[in-house]
C-alpha cells in the first residue's frame, strides 16, 4: 500500500487523522509530565533536591570554603576539590532518587493501578507508551538534577568567580551523570516492566541501585579478584573519579595488616571509556529487554 | 461496512484453556450482546481484540486488519471500554479525554466541543474540570464510556459497561448504547445482564468454557434453543392502557401461532407462540390490527434467559 493510501486509511469518516507514532510519543510525554507536576513524589524529590543543596550551602558557608576545596596535594584552595566534594557524591544520590521515584513503578503502576487499561486499548503502540513514559521520566529527572547543578554552579561562582571557577572535569562529570541517569532509568524501567506490583519493582530497584551493586562489586573483587565490569555502580564510579586531582589507577593493590598477617586488597576503578561503555551497555540492554517485556505483558 | 472477526481464536493460561477455537464474524451496523457466565471467556476475547492480551493462536481482525499485527490501523476506527480502567487521579475528565483525543487524532478544532458533548452524553458535564481522583466508581465508568465514544468510532467494544453504575446510570448507559445504534455503528457488548442485552441488542453471541455456543439474532436463538425446547418463543407486548382479561383470552390467545398468554401487569402481556420469525412478524401485524393500543413488542427477557440457561446447562 502506498504511503498516501496508508494515510487515507488512517483518516476516518469523522475527520480523525491518526497521528504518527512519534506524535503519540509526544502526547504521552506531555500528559505524563502533567501528571508528574501534580504528583507528591515530584515535590518530595524537589524538596530533597533543595534540602541537599541548602545543607551543602550552609555547611560550606559555616565551615569555610577551605574545608571542602583544599587540594590534598598542594594545599591550595581550588574549584576541582570543591566540585569533587559537592558534586561527586550528591549527583549519584540524586540520580538514584530520580530513577527510583520516576522509573521505579512507571510501568508496573500501569498494571497495578489499572491506568494502563485506559491507554493500551487505544490505537497506539505499546512501544510509544513506553518511550513516552521513559522520556517524561528523563525530563522530570533532568529538572531535579538541573536545579541541583544550578545550586552547585551558583556556589562555585560565589567562591571562585564566574569566569575561572568551572574545571573541565566538572563538565565531564556532569555529562557522565547524565549518562548514568539514562542507564539508571533504563534499569528501573526494565524492573518496572518485569513486575506488576509497584512496591516490588520500586523495592528491587532501590535495593540494587543503593547497595546491591556495591555489595556485589566488593565481594567479587575481594573474593574472586575479578574486575566488576558487569556492575552499573562500578561504571558510574567515573562520575566522581573524574573529579579527583589524580584519576584513580585502574587496578591498585594495597597491603592490609590483620594482626600478624598481611593481605593484599585489590581494588578496581573503571576507566572513563570503560565506565561509559558499562553505563551505555546497561541502558541499551535494559531498554530493549524492558520494551520487549512490556510488549508481551498481558493486562489480566 | 464495520466488522470484527475472530478466526480460530484460542487462549491458554498454562493448562487452562480460556478460549478454544472461537470463530465469529460480525458485520454491519448492529448491536451484538456477548453473553456467558463468569470465566466463560468474554473479557478474554475483548482483551485480545484490543491488544491487551495476546492470543495463543488464531487471529482477531477489526475491519479485516489484524489487531496484533497492525494495532494502530485496526483500532483506529474502534472505541473500547474493557473492565473498569482507572484514570490518573490528578487529571480532570477534560484532560483525560484530551489525551485520548490527541492519541486518536481528533481534529484540535473539534476537540473541545467533542469532549463537552461526549461528557454531556454520559451526564458528566458538571464534573468536567474536577479531579478524577475524587470520583466514585460509577462516575469514573461514565468518563471511561465517554473516552470510548469520543472519536465517534464505527466499532464500539464494551466489556460490561454498566459495571459500577447505579440503576439510573445503567439505564442511561443503555440509552447511550441504543443511541449509538442510530449512527450506523457496530457495537459488541459483553454483559451478564440478560435484560440489558435483550433491551439493547439485535443479536447475541453466547460463550461458555471458552467455546462459542451460538451467534444469531435474539429471535432465532430463543426460537431454536429457548423455552420448552420445542421451539416456542415469548414476546412481551406493552399497551397504552390496561387490557382486560376478555381481550387477552378472547382475542389475543386465539391469534395464529399463540400457545399461551400471561398477564405481567395491566399494561403488559407475555405471549408465547411457536413458528419462528414468520409467526412473530404475523403476530405483530395481527396485534396491531386489533387496535388495542400496542406500544411495544419485543422478545421476552425471560425467553432469552431460558435460552441462556438451556445452552449453558448443556455445556456443564
Amino acid at each position: 500500500m502506498s504511503q498516501e493510501n496508508q494515510s487515507a486509511a488512517m483518516e476516518n469518516a469523522v475527520g480523525n487523522k491518526l497521528p504518527t507514532s512519534g506524535q503519540q510519543v509526544g502526547t504521552i510525554i506531555k500528559y505524563e509530565m502533567r501528571n508528574y507536576f501534580r504528583s507528591r513524589r515530584f515535590f518530595i524529590l524537589l524538596a530533597i533536591d533543595l534540602i541537599i543543596g541548602a545543607l551543602l550551602t550552609f555547611v560550606v558557608a559555616y565551615k569555610g570554603i577551605a574545608s571542602i576545596a583544599t587540594n590534598p596535594i598542594t594545599g591550595a584552595i581550588q574549584a576541582l576539590p570543591f566540585y569533587s566534594t559537592w558534586w561527586g557524591f550528591s549527583a549519584v544520590i540524586l540520580v538514584f532518587f530520580s530513577a527510583v521515584f520516576f522509573g521505579g513503578d512507571a510501568i508496573s503502576g500501569e498494571f497495578q493501578n489499572k491506568t494502563g487499561y485506559f491507554l493500551v486499548s487505544n490505537p497506539i503502540r505499546r512501544s510509544s507508551i513506553y518511550v513516552g513514559k521513559w522520556i517524561a521520566a528523563l525530563v522530570a529527572s533532568l529538572i531535579i538534577i538541573g536545579i541541583f547543578t544550578a545550586i552547585t554552579i551558583a556556589n562555585a561562582s560565589y567562591y571562585f568567580g564566574i569566569t575561572g571557577g568551572m574545571p573541565w572535569q566538572f563538565q565531564e562529570s556532569f555529562i557522565f551523570t547524565l549518562v548514568y541517569l539514562i542507564a539508571a532509568l533504563g534499569f528501573t524501567f526494565f524492573f518496572s516492566s518485569l513486575f506488576k506490583s509497584s512496591a516490588m519493582s520500586i523495592l528491587i530497584t532501590a535495593i540494587l541501585l543503593l547497595f546491591g551493586f556495591m555489595l556485589i562489586d566488593e565481594l567479587v573483587t575481594a573474593l574472586l579478584n575479578i574486575e566488576p565490569w558487569f556492575s552499573l555502580a562500578y561504571g558510574s564510579g567515573i562520575v566522581s573519579n573524574v573529579l579527583m586531582s589524580t584519576y584513580p589507577a585502574h587496578l591498585s593493590t594495597v597491603p592490609e595488616h590483620f594482626g600478624k598477617r598481611t593481605i593484599s586488597i585489590t581494588s578496581y576503578a573503571a576507566t572513563i571509556p570503560e565506565g561509559l561503555a558499562i553505563m551505555l551497555g546497561y541502558f541499551i540492554v535494559t531498554a530493549i529487554l524492558g520494551l520487549v517485556l512490556f510488549e508481551r505483558k498481558e493486562f489480566n | 461496512m464495520p466488522s470484527i472477526e475472530a478466526v480460530d481464536l484460542s487462549k491458554k493460561y498454562g493448562s487452562f484453556q480460556a478460549l478454544s477455537n472461537i470463530n465469529l464474524k460480525i458485520e454491519g451496523a448492529k448491536c451484538v450482546g456477548f453473553l456467558g457466565p463468569n470465566g466463560a471467556g468474554k473479557t478474554t476475547t475483548l482483551k485480545i481484540f484490543t491488544d491487551m492480551i495476546l492470543a495463543s493462536s488464531g487471529r482477531a481482525l477489526i475491519n479485516g486488519v489484524s489487531v496484533h499485527e497492525e494495532k494502530r490501523k485496526a483500532l483506529n476506527h474502534c472505541g473500547a471500554l474493557i473492565e473498569s480502567p482507572e484514570i490518573y487521579p490528578s487529571f480532570t475528565p477534560r484532560e483525560a479525554l484530551s489525551m485520548v483525543a490527541e492519541i486518536k487524532g481528533v481534529p484540535s478544532s473539534e476537540t473541545k466541543k467533542r469532549i463537552e458533548d461526549t461528557l454531556a452524553e454520559v451526564k458528566m458535564e458538571e464534573w468536567i474540570d474536577k479531579k478524577v481522583g475524587k470520583f466514585s466508581k460509577g462516575m469514573k465508568q461514565r468518563v471511561n464510556i465517554a473516552a470510548a465514544l469520543l472519536s465517534e468510532p464505527e466499532i464500539v467494544l464494551l466489556d460490561e459497561p454498566t459495571t459500577g453504575l447505579d440503576p439510573r446510570g445503567m439505564s442511561e448507559v443503555r440509552d447511550i448504547v441504543k443511541s449509538l445504534k442510530k449512527h450506523n455503528r457496530l457495537i459488541f457488548m459483553s454483559s451478564h445482564l440478560l435484560p440489558e442485552v435483550s433491551d439493547v441488542c439485535d443479536e447475541v453471541a453466547m460463550i461458555d468454557h471458552g467455546k462459542l455456543l451460538v451467534y444469531d439474532t435474539i429471535g432465532n436463538v430463543t426460537a431454536k434453543f429457548g423455552g420448552d425446547g420445542g421451539g416456542a418463543q415469548t414476546v412481551e407486548v406493552g399497551f397504552s392502557g390496561p387490557v382486560d382479561d376478555a381481550m387477552i383470552s378472547g382475542k389475543i390467545a386465539t391469534l395464529a401461532g399463540v400457545v399461551a398468554t400471561d398477564r405481567v401487569d395491566p399494561r403488559n402481556v407475555r405471549i408465547k407462540f411457536s413458528g419462528g420469525l414468520a409467526v412473530q412478524e404475523r403476530l405483530l401485524i395481527d396485534l396491531a390490527s386489533l387496535r388495542i393500543g400496542v406500544v411495544s413488542y419485543r422478545p421476552s427477557t425471560s425467553a432469552l434467559e431460558e435460552t441462556y440457561l438451556n445452552l449453558i446447562k448443556d455445556t456443564l
